[in-house]
């Protein structure tokens, strides 16, 4: 059984398949809108088979789909304050935090995972955009800072995968700090001399663009990924223009100088794993600086 | 004093018999001056009243008064030999970010600051206050400038947000912002932030990382605006007050986040009525935050900003 094969297992399906029917058979692509074989979608790593969209997948298809086999450990997330604004919109925060715990089995939007990609030891952190639209609070935050810290233990990469609307408004200013806060850990990282690599995925826009997400030493999107800072509602309300065709799309940034590279995602293990291979041959040159611990419990080797 | 807010009402009724007053009384007779005596005294207790209790939102309109002090009224007041620089030398110049070498208190500084502008034509030309990703890059440029003449960097925050437009995005906003931060968190010398006005998201927090985070005491600062917050999680941009409450955006509840470090009280009825009174606080808090960090070893400087941005957190209002 390949790696791909293994990654659709019935379990991980049902996972993230749950608000399908669950003996569906077919799924219609919302891009072309053709009939596709459910089976044969899975198989193509949730890429149309007849027009190439890729659809949304989940945190942990992803890191199934990169790491070698599809084996990895995830680490607990590190505990945050919960609703530290006691913030009440017409629902209260903490009801809108379960119920996105009890319908992830997350404990927010974000999975922290390490692994071998190509034989490396590497850190994945993907973003749960099922999870209130993949927001970034203080707990998306403070599993980054743990992310690149393991990296720094494990002297290995870090993948991030982004997937957010941006900052989670229900934790104000709190989460707009993160954008500072998540750039100290991957200065840190780059300090200990290690790849910071970037994939975006559709779609990654707001505070998380604006920050962790558009730094990365590599920048690679996924085809057709929406990628920006403003929304395109809020920009054509503020110009009242037309927005040009193909705007803050993948193709677009590149076009525009705002990635290396665009990957279909049948070849990003491969893309990553060469970038990888190419950036760890030379003895690393790390202007290694120490920095005092926050207290997190990270290992310092992979967990079995 | 020529706007008044909604909420300055009663405020504006008794200023307004003032002034008939001594209108009528024209050649200033005496028998008025003890009338508009007890009116003043009237208008006093009534702002103390009105500003001691501000709404957020209330504080979200006195921070975006148009005749609250903008970043050029300070640098008018406070910086001497003010030398502007401009331009991001990659695409061009945006003047929603004002950037300069200059003297404060007889010491050279980089002073970075966004400007809304005053008037409609000062307003488009400073595209009130939104930067585009030339204005970031032009502060990263300053900011690199700053440290290799040992110069403190001094930032005046006061937006609505980075501009959402085709051509900022085309030009990579999210990348300039975060390429500001990202400087702010690697620079070797001092970095003191002031929130002056509004604080608007991303577009505020490129330029206020740093070693000392001041706000007046009726500036706001916020993950996104209140009417923004509303029309998403409330479907209405009429639940701004709702959504200012909730967002916990007023320099009180910053200052319990440990997200500043310092509030600087405003004069009475908010820095609109005393613009020379706000400007002058904001300069001894400035000179007081410089002081404490002259003579502090650049990757100290920098350490110790990196700690206290990763501390944000630990503190809640839960
Ligand atoms: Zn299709």
């Amino acid at each position: 059984m390949s790696w791909l094969e293994r990654f659709a297992r019935p379990k991980v399906r049902a996972l993230f398949r749950k608000d399908d029917i669950p003996e569906k058979l077919w799924e219609k692509c919302p891009a072309c809108e053709q009939m596709i074989f459910h089976r044969e979608l899975e198989a193509q790593m949730r890429v149309c088979p007849h027009c190439g969209h890729h659809m949304r997948i989940d945190a942990r298809t992803r890191l199934s789909q990169l790491f070698d086999d599809g084996a990895f450990q995830t680490i607990e997330l590190p505990a945050v304050p919960v609703d530290p604004l006691r913030f009440r919109d017409r629902k209260r925060y903490p009801d809108r935090l379960r119920e996105a715990q009890g319908a992830s089995t997350l404990a927010d939007a974000i999975i922290v995972a390490h692994g071998k990609l190509g034989g490396h030891q590497t850190v994945i952190a993907a973003s749960e955009f099922s999870f209130m639209g993949g927001s970034m609070g203080m707990a998306v935050g403070e599993a980054l800072v743990a992310a690149a810290r393991l990296a720094t233990l494990q002297e290995a990469p870090l993948i991030v995968i982004p997937a957010s609307g941006g900052a989670r408004m229900q934790e104000g200013v709190l989460s707009l700090v993160q954008m500072a806060r998540t750039t100290v850990a991957i200065e840190e990282l780059r300090e200990a001399g290690l790849p910071y690599i970037v994939v975006l995925t559709d779609p990654t826009t707001g505070g998380v663009t604006a920050s962790f997400a558009m730094i990365g030493d590599i920048a690679i999107a996924e085809p057709g990924a929406m990628i920006g800072f403003a929304g395109a509602r809020v920009i054509e309300e503020t110009i009242r223009q037309q927005l040009p065709a193909g705007f803050q799309k993948a193709e677009y940034l590149l076009d525009h100088g705002m990635l290396d590279m665009v990957v279909h995602r049948h070849k990003l293990r491969e893309t990553l794993t060469r970038v990888i291979d190419l950036l760890m041959t030379a003895p690393r040159s790390a202007d290694v600086v120490a920095y005092p611990r926050t207290g997190l419990d990270i290992p310092a080797q992979p967990r079995a | 004093m020529n706007s008044y807010l909604d909420f300055e009402k009663p405020i504006a009724e008794i200023e307004g018999k003032i002034r008939e007053l001594r209108h009528l009384s024209g050649d200033g007779g005496l028998n008025i001056v003890e009338e508009v005596a007890r009116l003043q005294g009237k208008v006093d207790r009534t702002l103390r009243q009105t500003y001691a209790r501000l709404t957020p939102w209330q504080k979200a309109l006195v921070a975006r008064h148009p005749e609250r002090p903008h970043c050029l009224d300070y640098v008018a007041a406070l910086v001497q030999d003010f030398t502007p620089l401009a331009g991001d030398r990659k695409f061009g110049e945006d003047r929603a970010v004002i950037g300069g070498l200059g003297r404060f208190r007889g010491r050279a500084i980089m002073l970075i600051g966004q400007e809304k502008g005053r008037d409609t034509a000062e307003r488009v030309t400073h595209n009130f206050g939104m930067p585009n990703p030339e204005g970031y890059r032009k502060a990263v440029r300053l900011m690199r400038l700053a440290e290799r003449f040992g110069l403190p960097v001094v930032t005046l925050v006061d937006t609505p947000g980075a501009y959402p437009g085709i051509g900022a995005e085309e030009r990579g906003q999210a990348e300039a912002i975060a390429r500001s931060i990202e400087t702010c968190l690697d620079l070797r010398v001092p970095i003191v932030s002031i929130v002056i006005g509004e604080g608007g998201s991303g577009g505020a927090i490129a330029l206020a990382t740093a070693n000392k985070v001041l706000m007046l005491e009726h500036a706001i600062y916020s993950v996104i605006s209140p009417e923004g917050c509303a029309s998403i999680l409330w479907r209405s941009a009429e639940h701004a007050q709702e959504a200012a409450e909730a967002l916990k955006l007023t320099s009180e509840d910053l200052l319990k986040l440990g997200v500043i470090d310092e509030i600087i009280g405003e004069p009475l009825g908010g820095a609109h009525r005393a613009p020379a009174d706000a400007i002058s606080s904001v300069g001894e808090a400035l000179e007081r935050s410089l002081s404490e960090l002259r003579g502090v070893a650049g990757g100290d400087l920098r350490s110790r900003r990196r700690q206290k941005v990763l501390a944000i957190g630990q503190k809640t209002l839960g």
